[in-house]
């Protein structure tokens, strides 16, 4: 049965036809004894790959493709990477459902266009940062 | 801001799934940003706000 409605597969295909730019990679890690929520989430990845051209998805073991896992710097799952012409740092992990499967789609557009979207000054003070920043923003299903 | 900047990546974890991060950071209600392990921000918070705690992290 299909993680996504048929409307919502309906508008999503005609979003990504719209806006997505460049090609961009959903990148997943799993594993074979599937978690509970790695199947789910792959079902998901494959669903949202198979509704544009655009999104090329790759999934990987995290034990067999150790060397992968840590060249995306990956360390639990499931996981999934947003890349697009490089990889940005854009990292889901565990499930994304509900109001992260937007934030997802959004996250997939914005990679492709390779615009993150801020406001000019947001942009302007981020160019000043000169240390490494990882942002953790931790949620719930809703 | 992982999009604007090389130097910043961004991670969604979703809470229930890793309970032994929300332990790590206390995570009692969501959303809650933790910024280089150390700078928090509770709630769904305006981007200047946030870019705040950013640049906080990153002194």
């Amino acid at each position: 049965m299909p993680l996504i409605g048929q409307k919502d597969a309906d508008y999503l295909r005609k979003e990504f036809s719209d806006k997505l730019v460049e090609p961009m990679q959903l990148v997943m890690f799993t594993q074979e004894f599937e978690c509970q929520y790695c199947r789910e989430t792959r079902q998901l990845v494959e669903e949202v790959g198979a509704l544009s051209d655009k999104i090329d998805v790759q999934i990987y073991n995290l034990v067999i493709d150790k060397e992968k896992a840590e060249e995306y710097n990956v360390d639990k799952i499931p996981a999934i990477v947003v890349a697009g012409t490089k990889d940005y740092g854009v990292r889901y992990f565990g499930i994304p459902s509900g109001y992260e499967f937007t934030s997802l789609t959004e996250d997939i557009v914005a990679v492709s266009e390779g615009d993150s979207g801020l406001a000019e000054a947001t942009r302007q003070a981020i160019t000043e940062i000169t240390k490494p920043v990882h942002i953790q923003v931790f949620v719930t299903p809703t | 801001m992982a999009i604007e900047s090389d130097l910043i990546r961004a991670d969604m974890v979703e809470a229930i799934e890793f309970p032994h991060l929300t332990t790590k950071y206390n995570v009692y209600g969501v959303p809650r940003s933790v910024i280089n392990e150390t700078v928090h921000v509770e709630g769904a918070v305006p981007e200047p706000m946030f870019l705040q705690k950013v640049l906080e992290a990153a002194q």
